[in-house]
């Protein structure tokens, strides 16, 4: 039994059982770390990927229902020594504590900012709502995100 | 009532048992034994050199140009790492990049306890200040007999030790298997502030970049050879007995590699995680248990039900001066309560396991990986030295979390036969996370004060109702890990306790710090323990906080003062009247200016543990009298920590507990029924979402030469109050009964 995927520009092949959740095949076989367990209900936004585009919840996803999708994890954004300009900002920002809510801030972010290039504050705030977030840094991602629309729109 | 476990084991049962079992319980982290090396009479050292005394504990200089900082406190997502690697480059002269750190290890690292208490600049970074400096004296010494130049002379620079004539030695090449083999003496003097490079700078925490490029950040994201995946099948609630399970049944699921039952203790192993989440669903659905429903009512039914428990009373604080309190001219009194909270960490708990060739090697996110493995040794029937607990980060835990027990968790089952030394990665589900993670207590306090004429407080009594607020792993009197209650052989939980003043627990921040004449503040301590509940943030002092605070306000108004003017009057400590007047003129605070029914502003301050942070808060907030909705659009604080590490870390603290306070006090109450809790997700307990989250504006005030305050839970207590007080100022009416909720906004608006 194997799964194929199209996975940050690549396509991989996993031994998993169709009806799987993307975010274990992403997490466990593709070693995608940025991929979060938080609920397997689709509450929290820790697993967010992004599908064709799209910030979708990997943990409610069954992988055979994107096999001809174009997947992207925060991994196919950007690495340490070639970061993306989300990536940057979060770091400038120190818009992290514990960070596990982190990479699906990043990627709810990504989606917003590539339909919108100079969003609101209230536009920002309205695309992250359904990430969750407990150590309380909304407002340092908030800013992230405003410094990533700024520097890619520069 | 008894105990949260199914069993009552008896504790002398259990004293008899673990006393021939191992000389390994009572190690240096206990308190007695603190006591006992001090009558011992060693010569006392600062920080946590008190308890580990020997400088290559902490420290190591290794010839290949690079130092090595062991701390026993760890790193939570708050900093720590980062700020404990600054005072070690500035004290040493080394450049960051030169350093590696191990934190948290009980094969490597000094046994600092629990990284808890907003503590560990104080017991980790002064003791690191202090060794880092002595090595820096030794390495110095070494470089003056070398160079044959005096030691005065020289200068350090990034690990390159210079003489005036142009000699130089680096540390790399002086340095020596022995040359730390010795006992501190903090004899060494740390840099003055003038010289300090990295200390005082934000610089950006080490731990991020990782975090924000998918690299192996947590323990989750540990793969070993072999490693399997792990779930455990807890009962559906705490009394539960486990009648039958179809474990045969399981065990021909694909992928499935074990079903492990000990007891009312089940878990499973299988080769992917998909198929452990299925062998799980099917052991829950197949298993037959025998449930207990016996506990207390919640809202105003468990509060007044608290009062009439059996309690351990303690006067935490009282002055006496009857004149003064016969000159009381208005009187008021009021009652103020907070719900069982959760820590809900956005991860669930994790830990890696293996047991192997007789050890047991674990990999968690505890807080104190040193008690953990007390508990593990009591629970496993192991002697210490077998057991090696590591800590790698997990989501934040904001306490004491599942991080323990997830432990134990897999611990029991990597001993399952057969998984043959294979480790296992064992995750909770979000059900376990809510339903099995310890609470924060709830609370109830009485608030009684008087005002003489001329508008100050000449009476104060805060009394209060508790559970413990401290059930951590290393209990001497029991195992404070959750599957060892449901093992066959199972153990007790240890009793309830309070951690002692000036800290304080249940009590923690209820003396005011405020001058009055005469006040007594009581402490009840409930003896029972009907829902499990340990350290959540700030322990008591969210909760007393909010009640003083609150009731500051009330007594202000009875006084007819201004809320600033009315704290300012009561504070003599210079520091406290600061952060009050910098955070007024922050928010551009205007006295007496009553609210409108729908906006207002609320003030309130605290020094946390009367020991650390001074913080004062300001809250605008806006009620949406349809909904009942409250908004905190926009929140002032300024906080003096004394001497700022990182400034940006700090900011970074302070700001994350405004928010997180601003769930606790608007949201947050962890629903129960008389079996269990009854929140298995965020739908039965949301939190605080981006739309909600006010605008937030912190000013540091930096005291060089104070000693550093911790910070970690400094703001969560004045938000709430100021939250609290800034509905008061918009409608004329109080709600002091946590949270407030958008159903009781409606109903005192009504």
């Amino acid at each position: 039994m194997a799964i194929t995927l199209n996975v940050n520009g690549k396509r991989r092949s996993a031994p998993a059982a169709p009806d799987t959740p993307l975010l274990y095949v992403l997490r466990n076989d593709m070693e995608l770390n940025s991929c979060k367990y938080g609920c397997g209900m689709a509450q929290c936004g820790a697993c967010t990927v992004l599908m064709d585009g799209k910030a979708i919840r990997s943990c409610t996803t069954p992988a055979s229902a994107v096999t001809r999708a174009q997947i992207t994890t925060l991994e196919g954004l950007g690495t340490p020594d070639k970061l993306h300009v989300l990536q940057k900002a979060f770091i400038e920002e120190q818009a992290a504590q514990c960070g596990f809510c982190v990479s699906g801030m990043i990627m709810s972010a990504k989606a917003l900012l590539d339909t919108n290039k100079n969003p609101s504050e209230a536009e920002i705030r309205g695309a992250l709502a359904g990430n969750l977030c407990r150590c309380g840094t909304h407002t340092r991602i908030i800013k992230a995100v405003q410094r990533a629309a700024k520097e890619m729109s520069a | 009532m008894n105990a949260p476990f199914p069993h009552n084991i008896s504790r002398r049962r259990f004293l008899k048992q673990s006393a021939g079992l191992t000389v390994g319980f009572t190690l240096a982290a206990s308190p007695l034994s603190f006591a006992q090396q001090a009558a011992g009479k060693p010569a006392p050292l600062p920080g946590s050199l008190q308890t580990n005394r020997m400088l290559d504990g902490w420290l190591r200089i290794n010839p290949n140009g690079t130092v090595t900082m062991m701390t026993g406190k760890i790193e939570l997502g708050q900093g720590i790492t980062t700020a404990l690697s600054q005072i070690v480059c500035d004290e040493l002269d080394v450049a960051l990049s030169r350093l590696e750190i191990i934190s948290g290890d009980t094969a490597r690292t000094p046994n600092e306890g629990v990284t808890s208490g907003s503590l560990s600049i104080q017991d980790s970074g002064t003791a690191l200040r202090f060794a880092s400096a002595e090595a820096r004296d030794i390495l110095v010494q070494a470089a003056a007999a070398k160079l044959n130049v005096p030691a005065g002379d020289l200068k350090v620079e990034d690990g390159s030790i210079v003489a005036p004539n142009g000699g130089r030695a680096t540390y790399w090449e002086l340095t020596t298997d022995g040359l730390l083999k010795r006992e501190a003496t903090a004899k060494a003097k740390p840099k003055p502030t003038a010289q300090h490079k990295m200390i005082g700078q934000s610089l950006q925490r080490r731990d991020i970049p990782p975090k924000v490029t998918g690299g192996v950040a947590y323990v989750q994201d540990m793969r070993l050879p072999g490693m399997l995946f792990g779930r455990v099948v807890r009962p559906p609630s705490p009394r539960a007995r486990l009648l039958s399970i179809n474990d045969a049944a399981v065990r021909r699921m694909p992928g499935v590699v074990a079903v492990h039952r000990d007891g009312n203790f089940v878990a499973v192993a299988a080769l992917r995680e998909e198929q452990v989440i299925a062998a799980r669903a099917a052991l829950r659905a197949g298993a037959k248990w025998e449930e207990k429903g016996d506990l207390p009512a919640s809202g105003p039914a468990l509060y007044a039900q608290m009062k009439t428990r059996r309690t351990v009373d303690t006067i935490v604080s009282q002055k006496t001066d009857a004149a003064a309190a016969a000159s009381g001219a208005k009187s008021v009194q009021a009652q103020y309560t907070r719900p069982f909270a959760a820590h809900a960490s956005i991860g669930p708990s994790c830990a890696v396991a293996q047991f192997k060739d007789g050890k047991m090697q674990v990999w968690t996110h505890s807080q104190g990986v040193f008690p953990l493995r007390g508990d593990l040794s009591k629970m496993l029937r192991m002697p210490e030295a077998s057991i090696t607990v590591t800590h790698r980060e997990g989501s934040g835990c904001y306490g004491h979390n599942g991080a323990d027990d997830v432990a134990a968790d897999a611990a029991l089952l990597a001993r399952a036969p057969e998984l043959k030394g294979r480790p296992v990665k064992l995750q909770w589900m979000r059900e376990d996370e809510f339903g099995w993670e310890p609470m924060g207590s709830a609370m109830v306090i009485d608030m009684k004060a008087s005002v003489d004429a001329g508008g100050k407080v000449v009476d104060w009594s805060h009394e209060l109702w508790s559970h413990t607020h401290s059930t951590r792993p290393y209990d001497p009197d029991g195992c404070n890990l959750l599957a060892s209650w449901y093992i066959a052989d199972a153990l007790p939980a240890g009793p309830s306790r309070n951690i002692p003043q000036p800290s304080g627990g249940s009590d923690r921040n209820s003396v005011p710090l405020y001058v009055f004449p005469q006040q007594k503040v009581t402490n009840h301590l409930l003896v029972e323990m009907p829902l499990r509940t340990s350290a959540l943030r700030t322990l008591g002092a969210y909760a007393n906080v909010f009640a003083l605070e609150s009731f500051m306000d009330e007594m202000a108004a009875a006084a007819g003062a201004d809320p600033v003017e009315f704290r300012l009057k009561h504070l003599t400590d210079p520091r406290a009247r600061a952060v009050i007047e910098s955070v007024a003129a922050k928010a551009g605070y205007q006295p007496a200016k009553g609210g409108d029914g729908r906006q207002g502003r609320g003030v309130a301050f605290a020094k946390y543990k009367n020991l650390a942070v001074y913080v004062a808060v300001i809250a605008d907030i806006e009620i949406d009298r349809a909904s009942g909705q409250i908004r905190v659009t926009r929140a002032f604080a300024t906080a003096d920590a004394g001497l700022l590490i990182n400034p940006d870390g700090v900011k970074n603290q302070i700001e994350g507990g405004m928010v997180q306070s601003t769930s606790w006090t608007l949201h947050e109450s962890l629903p129960y029924d008389s079996t269990g809790v009854k929140a298995h997700s965020w739908a039965e307990y949301p939190i605080l979402r981006f739309t909600e989250v006010p605008q937030v504006e912190v000013t540091l005030i930096n005291m060089p030469e104070e000693r550093s305050l911790g910070v970690g839970e400094g703001s969560q207590g004045p938000m709430a109050a100021a939250i609290a007080n800034a509905f008061a100022n918009a409608t004329g009416k109080r709600i002091r009964d946590l949270p407030l909720s958008a159903e009781k906004v409606k109903a005192i608006l009504a």
